[in-house]
């Protein structure tokens, strides 16, 4: 029971303007005397509302089927896939013929069924691997994945041992001053060599 | 005295690892720019001018060469060859299509082969055109575009000459001037 949404509805309405009227009335009463005021014009264009919308809904799933592979979906594998005409652009941003080409490939193969990576691999096997945005988990090319965690390893390694031997040296305030040994050695030196003359 | 062999040791040893480390970065700074280097190299790298580099072509359904859907550049031998890369998306391509064409029946009684490479394209594209130039010449996709980096084309269409012996004779940019096609053709035959 929505009694509510009476009084919104009337709310500036015809029958006491500007106020906000309150009922028990349930709403569908309501609805019911609604109708019963209304002209025949608009009841007829109000009956003409739900074809109309039914039509308008005939004409989308006209242009939409239900297996429609939509641009957003193309565009998804597309930004993976790098076109070896066009240097450094990914498919989805590239303007040239060859690249609308493979977007319409890509956009057949996702309407099979195909994945991601079966469409790529696809692009690679025809075009070479230099189409791949990145390159694949499997085979040699998994070497390709280690590269940057071995760099970060080694550099771990590399700082951590540097960071190490910093701490273990000892620090400069109780290090003896080597150049003012060697100045006191070489005055003693001074010295004994006067004390001989 | 034995403070500062002491201290001289500490300073040696010390003065051993920034060399060591020093050895390591510049190892790595090096690998680095050997790697770009090597890969500038590639890029800059000219377009093959002596012997033809040998490649297996899979010929397009229809198209075949001795009875055969699979053949490589050696099995030409002897022959002179006319290799044309081109694209249907090329559209330079599509003013030498016919004058290609004509070329191949006009000389291939006379030893010569044409060979059409289809770079960087669709099948379905790519059989419409040879469809609408009514192509009868053997043409191949460029798989893996292996044929095309090995003769490091720069775009299409290209067009290498071939001799008999299988050495690169001439290697035109762009579409092929019906006169220069012919005289090339005729002075190759010649010799």
């Amino acid at each position: 029971m929505n009694r509510i949404g009476y009084t919104e509805m009337h709310r500036g309405g015809a029958e006491t303007p500007g106020e906000v009227r309150q009922t028990n009335l349930p709403i569908h009463s309501v609805n019911l005397r609604l109708i019963l005021r209304v002209s025949p014009s608009h009841l007829f264009k109000l009956l003409l509302l739900p074809l109309a919308l039914l039509w308008a809904g005939g004409q989308v799933h006209a242009q939409q089927p239900v297996n429609a592979v939509t641009d957003n979906e193309v565009n998804e594998v597309a930004r993976d896939i790098y076109c070896p005409v066009c240097e450094n652009v990914p498919l989805d941003v590239c303007p040239t013929q060859a690249c609308a080409d493979w977007r319409s490939i890509v956009r057949q193969q996702l309407a099979e069924g195909q994945t991601k990576e079966e469409i790529i691999d696809y692009f690679a096997v025809r075009y070479g691997e230099q189409i791949r945005s990145a390159p694949p988990r499997y085979g040699v090319f998994r070497f390709f994945w280690l590269i940057p965690i071995l760099g970060v390893g080694l550099a771990a390694i590399f700082f951590g041992r540097y960071f190490w031997q910093l701490q273990k040296r000892p620090s400069t305030s109780k290090q003896p001053d080597v150049t003012a040994v060697a100045k006191e050695d070489y005055l003693a030196q001074v010295e004994k060599e006067l004390g001989k003359k | 005295m034995s403070e500062i062999t002491h201290q001289e040791k500490v300073i040696a040893g010390q003065r051993s690892t920034i060399r060591w480390d020093a050895i390591l970065i510049w190892g790595a700074v090096f690998a680095l720019l050997a790697i770009l280097g090597w890969g500038l190299l590639q890029t800059f790298n000219s377009p093959p001018t002596d012997v033809a580099p040998g490649f297996e072509m899979q010929f397009y359904d229809g198209y075949h060469w001795d009875d055969s859907a699979v053949a490589h550049l050696d099995d030409m031998q002897g022959q002179i060859v006319v290799l044309n890369f081109w694209a249907s998306w090329c559209v330079e391509c599509r003013l030498e299509a016919d004058l290609l064409e004509q070329a191949w029946q006009d000389y291939r009684d006379r030893g010569v082969v044409f060979v059409g490479i289809a770079y960087v394209d669709t099948e379905q594209h790519a059989n419409q055109y040879l469809e609408e130039f009514n192509i009868t010449y053997p043409n191949a996709p460029d798989l893996r575009t292996a044929i095309s980096r090995q003769y490091k084309i720069t775009g299409v269409p290209e067009t290498f000459f071939i001799d008999r012996d299988g050495r690169i004779v001439r290697h035109i940019i762009g579409p092929v001037q019906p006169a220069l096609l012919t005289s090339l053709l005729d002075s190759m035959l010649a010799n």
